[in-house]
């Protein structure tokens, strides 16, 4: 009986290893900056290029950095859920438009509707490097002080809007 | 026919030449003519993961983030920063994970440490099971009737030889 045993319950150990590596997301890496300052920036706004956008200007409120592009096609896919949350909540959603032209970005804007207080110019990517963007669509939350504490990396979901990101939001502000 | 197949030849030539020259005007944009910063930036850019095709570095990626990396590098080497810098200035933006060597970290205890665990314990079962079996054979006695028909058994076999 033990010489059965043995084997079988290895054999469940190891069952339930390759089934928690099967649920893990390989590519959604532990970013290094939750609970850390929002590395600094100063960037031309999108359409108003003779202005700039530091998140400086945001101290003090909690607020939502969104990195998309419009050459990005997950981008399009949340694009939806970005134009709803900018119509139900007060929460400044700011765009970080990454390695884009701003003539095609405008256009994208004009064309999915602007779910965003401004969108900041990163045409180059220099920003998105500092961010550690790795896989457009990227949302950010930043607290009152400048501290980032969440990360979603690719398309935001309806699940994650709501069950994450909006509660964080409420928790952060009150 | 001959001719025929010599110019299809020609024409998959042309094509498979001509897919290589796209291929390299894709890959690396700007290389700087300094062989030396070259090879450094190769060697700092192969202990960087890129994060878009995880299984590769960013030396062997064409990746659209992995040449703005490999941009990156290039121009804090020639900036004159050293490799550990540049190392940590990665690491400080896309956490460990951007190093294809992984650090020895609380986190990766089991990583570096798990195979030599893993041998030790083949190990210990390995001498278990071998002083288990000498005890056993010492132990198991036979009687005068098993050792005649062992004997006999054993004749038999090299007779037949």
């Amino acid at each position: 009986m033990r010489r059965y045993l043995i084997p079988f319950v290895i054999f469940l150990v190891l069952l339930i290893f390759l089934g928690i590596g099967l649920q893990l997301k390989p590519r959604e890496v532990p970013s290094p900056f939750i609970g850390k300052s929002a590395p600094m920036f100063n960037l031309p706004v999108l359409g108003k290029e003779q202005t700039s956008f530091s998140p400086d200007q945001m101290k003090g409120q909690v607020w939502v950095l969104n990195v998309w592009a419009s050459w990005c096609a997950a981008c399009r896919d949340e694009h939806p859920l970005l134009v709803d949350f900018a119509k139900t909540q007060s929460t400044p959603l700011i765009g970080l438009d990454y390695k884009d032209k701003p003539e095609a970005a405008r256009a994208w804007l004009k064309q999915f509707g602007d779910p965003y207080q401004l969108s900041v110019s990163d045409i180059k990517g220099q920003v998105g490097i500092d961010y550690g963007v790795y896989g457009v669509p990227e949302t950010f939350v930043i607290d009152r002080s400048g501290v980032i504490r969440l990360k979603h990396i690719g398309p935001l979901t309806k699940d994650a809007l709501e069950k994450k990101i909006i509660p964080l939001i409420a928790n952060l502000q009150s | 026919m001959k001719r025929f197949s010599i110019l299809v030849t020609a024409l998959l030539l042309s094509f498979a030449i001509s897919g290589i020259g796209f291929a390299q005007s894709n890959a690396a944009p700007s290389v700087s003519d300094n062989p030396a910063l070259e090879k450094r930036v190769l060697e700092v850019s192969n202990e960087l993961r890129c994060l878009v095709c995880q299984n590769q570095t960013i030396a062997d990626s064409n990746a659209d983030l992995a040449v703005d990396l490999k941009n990156q590098v290039r121009q804090q080497l020639s900036e004159g920063r050293s490799k550990q810098e540049i190392l940590k200035y990665m690491t400080e933006r896309y956490g460990d994970f951007v190093l294809y060597k992984p650090p020895f970290n609380a986190a990766t205890l089991m990583l570096w440490l798990g195979p030599f665990l893993l041998m030790l314990l083949g190990l210990i079962v390995l001498v278990r099971q071998i002083k288990q079996r000498k005890q056993e054979l010492s132990k198991e006695t036979f009687s005068a009737q098993e050792i005649e028909r062992a004997r006999q058994l054993l004749d038999r076999k090299l007779g037949n030889q």
